[in-house]
């Protein structure tokens, strides 16, 4: 029988009874595993396999917490797997730290919790250590997450922008900007439909790709900025002018009509379940099918090119749909809704 | 200076209306287009209708239009 | 996408920069055409349709842009009213960024100013309407075409009894601005793309006076690349023959005289006052002031203390919005003045023409 509690109290996160119940009654209960349970200072991993291991962390706050497609919980375990995937690392535990608002909705937690062990589960992850704070009411929104992940970069595995080169073609695996989308209709009072955030899990499909004996060169995940950060943030590291093709840019009917609706740049919005490979142009072709054969992969698209840069030509350019070539900038602040 | 949007009319009730957009619904005003019709599109901006879309009219623009393209498939 | 592809095919274009670049050879001048809609400003960005127009036609971007225009006093009170207290200022969220005297909104906000930014004045009367103790005071900028959406909030304030909503009127009006234009000896234009959607609430009517007092040719266009460079084939036809017209190519949304419903309501509550205008100064009857009847409405008759007001030194927005200079002549271009650090309110909206100009345009140059 789970007790959560209607309404979170400061006591929750005092570390006495209140917060016992929290965790016995709402978290170890859905995030359940042996490690986690020992309830020890600090949880006792087994040897790492092989390789070099990989740690990254990530603070999560979203409003809102829930939207169509996922929650604050399961974006918060997606988005640290991915980062680890991305670097080419296998994800293999993680660590999940709640900062709560006094007041908060006790549904909304365990929605969260649900959540977490939801992506967890995807992932083949374990969450294995935890920590619950309660801020005053009006000192945060509602629910913060912060995660923390640890994976491993098997033997031989190399992924860097510095091994970009000359013919590289750029894989999206899928389409770009749900996410974005979603909350930012949400946000806006807009009825979304059919469209759900892309939020997912996407070590299983990079493995995949890996098996298929594809030698992915670098791979981001567009979550903040979107592509427009991504390619900008390549293009500088790796010193080479990413040219993106507007036909081939995957995007949903609806993703574009939110952002006409609210006058937001496309290329600016979040994913939180896809991923950008560069690939060796021989590759791409198998690379795209790799991609396709797993399911969260099914509508991935070639969208770029990379060739050499020169001094003062335009790092990332795309070429319209009505063949003129465009300069593509990062953005500058927060896209916000416009009407002019 | 300013986005508008052409979108479909789907329902109506007084003077709120809800359109539609690549299955993105928003509920709107219509005040300044009191005799919108349901199925017809209409030009939303800031949350209200602001004007119709003259299907003809359209159609024959898109007409024009297409003499352009076809003229470059002759070369 | 929201309208037929025909309006974005790549063929159809070809076709028009075919005839576009026939024309401007039969001109046989360099012809200076300049859109007085941000939208255009940043549709001809987006697409990239200036690199494509041939050597002998030039696209200028004049004052259609709300964000630019509006003075930075109006900025400075916006600040002032939101230091009061029980009061909310909503806005759209072109104006967060824009630099006052002292501040800007999206920097009041950081320090805990009850600044919100919403979609439509609608939310601006629901937030007032379910905060029946404070003040929700509106930021009312924009043209012909959002000012009616602004009556329209009054208007059911006004039906409903919600007293505690207001609005900062500040909107403004494109035919004087316009007139201030085509009398400039300094400026060049031989030709106007005119604002479509202004002209779905105006009527294309209204700018008959350009081509028969000024004989200066106009074309209402809509703002895919197709409308765009429809325009500018028109618009070069007209100079090479010499005649000036007003034609209206966006006749699938705009008719000669425009949405009269929306007409009524704006004269009911709003009445023509002279107002200033970045780059122009003061202009007769160019701004919408709220009528007296209406003053309970008006938050510019609250009193406020309010700075000096402050342009910032070596800004050139006042020459960019005239068209008298290409935004990279400014000495704080892309040096001083970025779109994350802008100086000048061309550099804040997305759709300015130095933010425009920056994000698609900066370097073009080395691209050719």
């Amino acid at each position: 029988m789970k007790k959560t509690p209607e309404r979170l109290l400061l006591a929750h996160g005092s570390g006495g009874r209140l917060t016992h119940e929290l965790v016995t009654g709402t978290f170890l209960p859905a995030l359940e595993n042996p490690i986690l349970s020992s309830l020890s200072d600090a949880a006792i991993l087994p040897e790492l396999p092989p390789g070099r291991p990989a740690l990254t962390t990530d603070g999560f706050v979203v409003d809102p917490p829930v939207f169509a497609g996922g929650d604050l919980g399961y974006l918060s375990v997606c988005g640290t797997v991915n980062d680890l995937a991305v670097a080419g690392a296998r994800p293999l535990w993680l660590t999940w730290a709640l900062i709560l608002e006094e007041g908060a909705d006790g549904d909304l937690i365990s929605t969260c919790a649900e959540g977490t062990a939801r992506a967890a589960a995807e992932a083949g992850i374990q969450i294995v250590a935890g920590d619950t704070k309660v801020v005053p009411r009006g000192k945060g929104d509602r629910i913060y997450a912060v995660t923390a992940g640890l994976g491993v970069v098997p033997p031989g595995r190399e992924i860097s922008d510095t091994r970009i080169e000359n013919g590289d073609l750029v894989i999206a695996s899928g389409p770009l900007g749900d996410h974005g989308a979603t909350i930012m209709a949400t946000r806006h009072g807009l009825d979304t439909g059919e469209l759900t955030s892309d939020c997912a899990p996407v070590s299983g499909l990079i493995e995949s790709v890996f098996e298929a004996g594809i030698d992915i060169h670098s791979m981001h995940d567009p979550t903040r900025g979107g592509v427009l950060t991504v390619c900008n943030e390549v293009a500088d590291r790796s010193g080479k002018r990413i040219i993106l093709t507007e036909t081939s840019i995957p995007f949903r009917p609806q993703v574009r009509a939110v952002c006409e609706v609210l006058g937001l740049e496309i290329l600016g919005l979040a994913c939180e379940g896809r991923v950008l490979a560069w690939v060796p142009g021989g590759q791409a072709e198998r690379a795209l099918e790799a991609f396709r054969k797993h399911p969260a992969g099914r509508e991935a698209a070639i969208f770029a090119r990379v060739e050499s840069s020169t001094d003062g030509e335009i790092p990332v350019v795309m070429e319209t749909e009505v063949g003129s070539t465009r300069p593509l900038d990062m953005l500058s602040g927060t896209d916000l809704p416009r009407i002019c | 200076m300013c986005l508008a949007i052409p979108m479909v009319l789907k329902e109506r009730s007084e003077m709120e209306g809800v359109v539609e957009l690549d299955g993105i619904r928003r509920t709107i005003s219509l005040m300044l287009l009191p005799d919108a019709e349901v199925g017809e599109h209409v030009l939303i901006h800031a949350g209200y209708a602001i004007g119709s879309v003259n299907a003809d009219e359209a159609a024959q623009t898109l007409e024009l239009l297409r003499e352009y393209a076809d003229n470059m498939v002759d070369l | 996408m929201s309208e037929a592809p025909e309006l974005r095919d790549p063929k159809t274009i070809a076709g028009l920069i075919r005839e576009i670049a026939t024309v401007s050879e039969g001109v046989g001048r360099k012809v200076t055409l300049m859109e007085v809609c941000g939208t255009h400003t940043h549709a001809v960005a987006a697409a990239g349709l200036r690199q494509m127009l041939p050597p002998g036609v030039r696209l200028i971007s004049g004052p259609g842009c709300p964000v630019c225009v509006t003075p930075v006093d109006f900025l400075d009170r916006a600040l002032a009213l939101a230091d009061l207290d029980a009061t909310t200022v909503c806005t759209f969220g072109d104006l967060m960024r824009v630099p006052s005297s002292l501040s800007s909104l999206e920097k009041a906000h950081a320090t805990g100013k009850p600044i919100e930014i919403v979609y439509s004045p609608r939310d601006a009367l629901l937030l007032a309407r379910e905060n029946p103790d404070r003040r929700v005071v509106f930021l009312g900028i924009g043209f012909e075409t959002t000012a009616p959406t602004i009556a329209a909030a009054v208007a059911e304030a006004e039906a409903d009894g919600v007293d505690n909503f207001l609005i900062l009127p500040g909107n403004k009006v494109m035919p004087p601005p316009m007139r201030a234009l085509v009398e400039d000896r300094e400026l060049k234009v031989d030709g106007f793309l005119l604002p479509g959607h202004v002209s779905v609430l105006t009527g294309w009517e209204c700018f008959r006076f350009l081509a028969e007092d000024y004989g200066v040719p106009g074309a209402v266009v809509g703002f895919s690349p197709a409308d765009v460079m429809r325009g500018v084939a028109d618009l070069l036809r007209q100079v090479r023959s010499d005649k000036a017209e007003i034609t209206n190519l966006y006749s699938r949304v705009v008719s000669s005289q425009g949405n009269q419903v929306a007409a009524r309501l704006v004269d009911h509550y709003f009445e023509p006052v002279a107002t200033s205008w970045r780059g122009f100064g003061e202009i007769p009857d160019s701004g919408l002031g709220l009528r007296s009847r209406f003053a309970h409405r008006d938050a510019s008759r609250i009193e406020v203390e309010l700075p000096s007001p402050h342009e910032p030194l070596g800004c050139a927005c006042g020459d960019v919005l005239r068209g008298v200079i290409d935004p990279p002549e400014c000495a704080l271009f892309g040096t001083a003045c970025q779109p994350a650090t802008p100086v000048g309110a061309c550099m804040v909206s997305s759709e300015g023409t130095c933010a425009a100009w920056y994000r698609h345009e900066r370097l073009t140059g080395a691209t050719k």
